[in-house]
């Protein structure tokens, strides 16, 4: 399992555009791919459970992906949350 | 057979043409316990699979005639569709609790639906809410084999037939098909109503239950002149309205050809007979119709349509484009006018008892510097473009007139000091819509530049009566002497300082309205752009003395509206 933790630093947190980019990364890999903020884990390529989770800027989330692409899944969701400047 | 329904009329013109009835199906269901799940899944995974289906040719459809901007809303819809969560706990449902797919659907999206309205601080997530509602409502309508109707895919001429219509139904119809609106409920200001003038398709709306009586498809013919609508009209009928349609063009016709000329009355007096607008796009219809100015920019779309507050350059390019354009003919801007009725999703305003009366347009502007300097700026920098002339909306007492002026001032001495190009000639005024103002409206002359009178707030505000409350809809008197009073001192009081006096909203443009406004001598008109020519023809062959005449019978001898509705009927031949 790959393991990656980020804050958040985007105004808005993560929803609108930023949460559709985020899934729409993940939908791309095979792995099981999770987000959890606060306790709570997600399907990271739910859009709907991403949301429910109303992560605000400043949160501190771990992402973790499970499977055969799971260094590349990390890698890319790495790779969108700096490009759309959504966490450090 | 043909039946007869008489509604309001709400928009000028004539048209037969195939109904579009958009109205919402039937999509009720009994919870059922099911034997075979495995069975339900399958139903549920083919209702999915013809939503997705639906939406994407939706999706094209709307890209093309609405744009990239307005088909967005459909790939949220699909996202939602596509969601494992989603989808996967719909199908555990039916396998653990053995429940049909309408229940199990209904009973999932109503977690989420209620988990983003939960989030009240949040108000972009309160509005994913209304996208799981219609993703909801669609899956729905294919497990139960209804047929939703879907606006997007009009692609021949029809005259849509609805309960009343919203903006996002609205934003949602391809105009170029769109003949004419006809609606079950609303009044002249209904956002239907509205919407039809700005298109310039007849619009007839409260009606009832035109809804009940017409069948989808079926030939209607509308006259948004007179308010009559007739369903499956004979081949006599068809050609009445024809015959009414082409005098109605011809008329237009003959207003076209003041669309150069002045507007000024049978005794050769000279008054402005202006336009309002909501975004640049109006400036078409401004052009198309010769007006003679904007009286009324209302800024306040440009935060509507945006999912953000927008900001000082996208806020500069909409009000370069309008002073640009109209050059040098004067454009009055009106700051933002949010709250009572406008909601913007990422501001949240405080949950009120009375909006109406509650924290809108300057009362915000005031407290919220942020937004207001920031549209202060952006006009400032468009004044070097065009005759800017800037109105202050809600202003009820002459301190918060001071306030805006100063940061109004202040700004502009920041721009100039950074060397950014200003005019130095921009007017600043106040709407008259509270009471208040409009009694102290000798006073006020000595600091404002203009009036402009708003009379359907004034006319609420005077009468106690909400506008868009049917049982009171009696009192939206604005032939009323009180009200008349009310106006008459506003424009002596800008005259006696040497100001100018205006009005904007619908009474400007109402050929009742306007003989007694001349009477009184109002300066200029603003209304629909539509409105223009018809009102430079009635002013025409209207003379100021004897208008000065009526208007005082109207104001010191008549008792009520409708007398003075007879009066002006009466006098100009109407």
């Amino acid at each position: 399992m790959e393991k990656r933790e980020f804050n958040i630093i985007a105004e808005t947190g993560i929803h609108a555009r930023p949460a559709t980019l985020l899934v729409q990364a993940a939908s791309k890999f095979n792995s099981d791919i999770n987000l959890e903020y606060k306790g709570k884990s997600v399907n990271l390529k739910s859009i709907m459970g991403v949301m429910s989770l109303g992560v605000g800027q400043g949160a501190d989330v771990t992402i973790s992906a499970e499977g055969a692409d799971e260094a590349d899944a990390i890698a890319a969701i790495t790779d969108t949350m700096e490009k759309e400047g959504l966490a450090e | 057979m043909d039946e007869h329904l008489k509604g309001i009329a709400a928009s000028d013109g004539i048209a037969t043409a195939k109904a579009y009835l958009l109205v919402q199906p039937d999509l009720s269901f009994n919870k059922k316990t099911v034997d075979d799940p495995s069975k339900e899944i399958n139903r549920l995974k083919q209702a999915l699979n013809q939503s997705n289906d639906e939406l994407k040719v939706i999706r094209a459809k709307a890209a093309e005639s609405l744009g990239e901007e307005e088909a967005q809303v459909f790939d949220a819809h699909m996202m939602i569709l596509a969601d494992p969560d989603f989808t996967g706990q719909i199908e555990s449902k039916i396998k653990d609790e053995k429940v049909n797919a309408e229940q199990a659907v209904k009973e999932v999206s109503e977690f989420f639906i209620q988990t983003f309205e939960g989030m009240t601080d949040n108000p972009y997530m309160q509005e994913r809410a209304a996208d799981v509602r219609d993703v909801t409502k669609r899956i729905m309508a294919h497990l139960l084999g209804r047929t939703l109707p879907n606006p997007a895919l009009i692609d021949e001429e029809v005259i849509i037939v609805a309960h009343d219509l919203t903006p996002s139904d609205t934003a949602q119809l391809n105009k170029k098909y769109v003949k004419a609106f006809v609606t079950d409920i609303g009044g002249r200001t209904a956002h239907s109503a509205i919407m039809a003038r700005s298109l310039e398709i007849p619009a007839v709306v409260g009606t009832d239950d035109v809804t009940k009586k017409t069948q989808n498809g079926e030939l209607i013919s509308v006259d948004g002149l007179t308010g009559e609508v007739v369903i499956d009209p004979s081949t006599d009928e068809i050609t009445k309205f024809k015959q009414a349609a082409e005098a109605f063009a011809k008329q237009k016709a003959e207003w076209a050809q003041l669309k150069t000329a002045k507007s000024v009355t049978a005794d050769g007096k000279h008054f402005d007979v202006a336009a309002n607008i909501g975004t640049p796009k109006d400036l078409d219809g401004v052009l198309a119709n010769g007006a003679e100015g904007i009286g009324l920019y209302r800024t306040e779309f440009l935060y509507m349509d945006s999912s953000e507050l927008p900001t000082e350059d996208d806020q500069f390019e909409a009000y370069k484009k309008v002073l640009e354009t109209m050059n040098p003919k004067p454009v009055v801007v009106r700051t933002m006018d949010i709250g009572g009725d406008k909601h913007l999703p990422y501001l949240p305003l405080p949950q009120e008892q009375n909006p109406f009366l509650g924290y809108r347009a300057i009362r915000i502007s005031l407290d919220r510097q942020d937004i207001f300097r920031t549209q202060l700026r952006a006009l400032l920098r468009a004044s070097a473009f065009g005759n800017l002339r800037i109105m202050f909306p809600m202003i009820a007492t002459i301190s918060e007139f001071k306030q805006a002026k100063q940061i109004f001032t202040e700004e502009k001495e920041k721009l100039v000091k950074d060397g950014v190009k200003v005019s130095d000639n921009i007017q600043l005024g106040i709407m008259i819509e509270i009471p208040a103002a409009a009694v102290l409206a000798d006073q006020f002359a000595k600091y404002v530049d203009f009036f402009s009178i708003g009379t359907n707030d004034l006319i609420q505000y005077s009468m106690a009566a909400d506008r868009g409350n049917e049982h009171v809809s009696y009192l939206y008197q604005p032939y009323n002497p009180s009200i008349l009073r009310l106006v008459k001192h506003v424009i002596d009081s800008a005259h006696k300082e040497g100001k100018w006096a205006g009005m904007c909203g619908e009474a400007a443009g109402d050929p009742i309205m306007v003989p007694l406004l001349l009477g009184m001598g109002l300066d200029e008109y603003s209304m629909s752009a539509t409105s223009v020519l018809k009102v430079r023809s009635l002013m025409k062959r209207l003379s100021t003395e004897d208008m000065a005449k009526m208007a005082d019978v109207a104001l010191n001898e008549n008792i009520s509206n409708d007398e003075n509705a007879d009066l002006v009927k009466k006098t100009t031949g109407q």
